[in-house]
């Protein structure tokens, strides 16, 4: 018994002044349960969270207080990607038949400013300006560039991407096609990544209506159905976000333990996936994470990019509504815009950005402070 | 001299802090006791090694975060190292975010992750900020700076690593 997925809904990611991150979340969840013809009174569960805006149940004031269970999820920035394996679970286990997914943010402009002590961590690294994930990401991407042999052109690549596909996605922040040479010279933010390689924190809402299986079809023709559904925190010697030490024993990642146990789950390997949304918070993590998530080996990047492997057009297309980079991240709703995208995608609705080639398999994958992330393997 | 009551917790440090404290004008403190002494002669970053598997932590930890033990013992990491990983933080981060600079007079930093010998890679502020100076591998060794000063003059000291 797997789940499926049979209601999507979106409200605009960006920035939209005088609608707060709730209200984007219930636009979102409308939305979704119209998708799917039910109404909330129908849905016997919810999952939920922002990071910022505060707690998803309140959403019952404005979609109204039907006394169901409605859990709280807070997990960084696969929020959104462990509420869906939460959800999954409880359709799975046969608790329930049909409930909700839900996630939205609204978040001050400018980087993230995390406290120390949500890590368990002391108010010295805030002081001292650890607590930046720009910082980390550039930190990881440096080792790597070095360990595997990447050049720069290729993070420049992945951004120009991102903006091209989020200028055919009516839904995405920025929506203006970024050339190459503007990309490598703006401004450095944190060596080797530029202004236009990263995301900033954005505002939006994604829902998800979930069902059984096998009462998929009568909510939609088009059931997306969620093979692997999988979270995986942090191990002792993997390199973090928020680590202020780590061992000198390289152990696998949150990434690479979520994305093989989805492909445990799922039957399946990363040849098999047709397209793909991965965590993309700069040009760098989508890079290296197409090598953690199998869809390379170590230091293919540069030739795949090179070749626009991961365009639209291309081999294995990743981030075809433009990512966290032409999108922004709000939190609570980026890891479900991923999976958003990837049913939209299955489903041939994905209008001026559908890829052109016949997709059974998609794969969606989030990854945030300090070692989390969640991975899926949504199929036709 | 009055001292920071916050970071005295025993009679022994007390002595201790007055000692140094009494020295020149400038007071001082670590910008967390737990991370180094200060003011020390020789101060090391202290960081804890677990009796049962034998992993280091920095900062100390009172459990052992790879296998769990909860028998651990103070240990000193070594001064001298490589630099693992490297970037340079070039806008003024946020608060928590304490320092000396305001959004006109900031001045890019570096940061990284240097490697010690036998013991852990940890994170750390660079004294080093340009790029073609900063090379993945090469030889760092410990050193302190100030980080901020408090209202009531007392410099705030962090460990950083500079280029051996």
């Amino acid at each position: 018994m797997r789940a499926a997925i049979v209601g999507i809904g979106i409200h605009p990611f960006g920035r939209t002044p005088g609608v707060s991150g709730l209200q984007q979340g219930a636009v979102a969840a409308r939305r979704a349960l119209a998708d799917a013809g039910v109404r909330w009174q129908d849905m016997q569960f919810a999952y939920g969270g922002s990071y910022s805006a505060g707690n998803a149940d309140a959403l019952g004031n404005e979609l109204g207080l039907t006394g169901i269970p409605f859990i709280n999820v807070l997990n960084g920035c696969a929020t959104g990607g462990s509420a869906l394996v939460a959800a999954c679970q409880a359709i799975t286990s046969g608790a329930a038949d049909l409930g909700l997914v839900v996630g939205f943010d609204k978040h001050d402009r400018g980087a993230f400013n995390a406290q120390p002590a949500e890590d368990g961590l002391g108010d010295w690294s805030g002081e001292a300006g650890f607590m930046v994930t720009t910082q980390f990401f550039a930190m990881k991407l440096r080792r790597y560039m070095h360990d595997h042999g990447i050049h720069a052109d290729s993070l420049v690549r992945v951004a120009e991407k991102a903006y091209a596909n989020g200028a055919l996605n009516p839904n995405a922040w920025r929506r203006t096609p970024i050339g190459f040479d503007e990309i490598q010279r703006s401004t450095m933010v944190n060596d080797p990544l530029t202004k236009y390689m990263f995301c900033s924190p954005a505002e939006g809402g994604v829902a998800l209506v979930v069902c059984r299986e096998d009462r998929a079809k009568r909510y939609t023709p088009t059931p997306i159905y969620v093979s692997a559904a999988a979270m995986r925190t942090r191990r002792a010697g993997a390199f973090e976000v928020y680590g202020t030490s780590v061992s000198l024993d390289d152990a696998p990642n949150a990434t690479a333990l979520a994305s093989r146990a989805a492909y445990e789950m799922a039957g399946l390997g990363p040849a098999d996936v047709h397209v793909a949304s991965i965590q993309d918070t700069e040009s760098g993590a989508e890079l290296m994470h197409m090598a953690e998530n199998g869809f390379c080996e170590h230091g293919e990047q540069d030739d795949l990019l090179a070749r626009g492997a991961t365009r639209i057009d291309g081999r294995l297309p990743i981030n075809t509504d433009g990512g966290c980079l032409a999108n922004g991240e709000p939190i609570g709703a980026s890891g479900l815009r991923q999976v958003h995208e990837i049913v939209l995608q299955l489903r041939g609705a994905a209008g001026a950005r559908q890829v052109q080639r016949p997709l059974m398999t998609g794969y969606t994958h989030v990854y945030g402070a300090p070692g989390v992330s969640a991975v899926t393997v949504l199929q036709k | 001299m009055p001292c920071d009551a916050r970071i005295l917790s025993t009679p022994d440090r007390l002595v201790e802090r007055i000692l140094w404290s009494s020295v020149g004008d400038v007071r001082s403190r670590a910008i967390d006791d737990a991370l180094f002494d200060w003011p020390a002669p020789d101060p090391a970053l202290k960081a804890s090694r677990c009796r049962h598997c034998g992993a280091h932590a920095f900062p100390a930890m009172e459990s052992c975060r790879n296998c769990g033990g909860t028998e651990v013992e103070a240990v000193e990491l070594p001064r001298r190292g490589t630099l693992w990983t490297w970037t340079v933080q070039r806008f003024l981060p946020k608060p928590p975010y304490r320092s000396l600079q305001t959004e006109t007079t900031f001045e890019p930093f570096g940061v990284g992750h240097v490697e010690l010998p036998g013991t852990l890679r940890i994170e750390t502020r660079l004294l080093e900020q340009d790029p073609a100076r900063l090379r993945i591998g090469a030889p760092v060794e410990l050193a302190f700076y100030t980080q901020y000063v408090e209202t009531d003059g007392t410099e705030v000291v962090n460990y950083a690593f500079r280029m051996a």
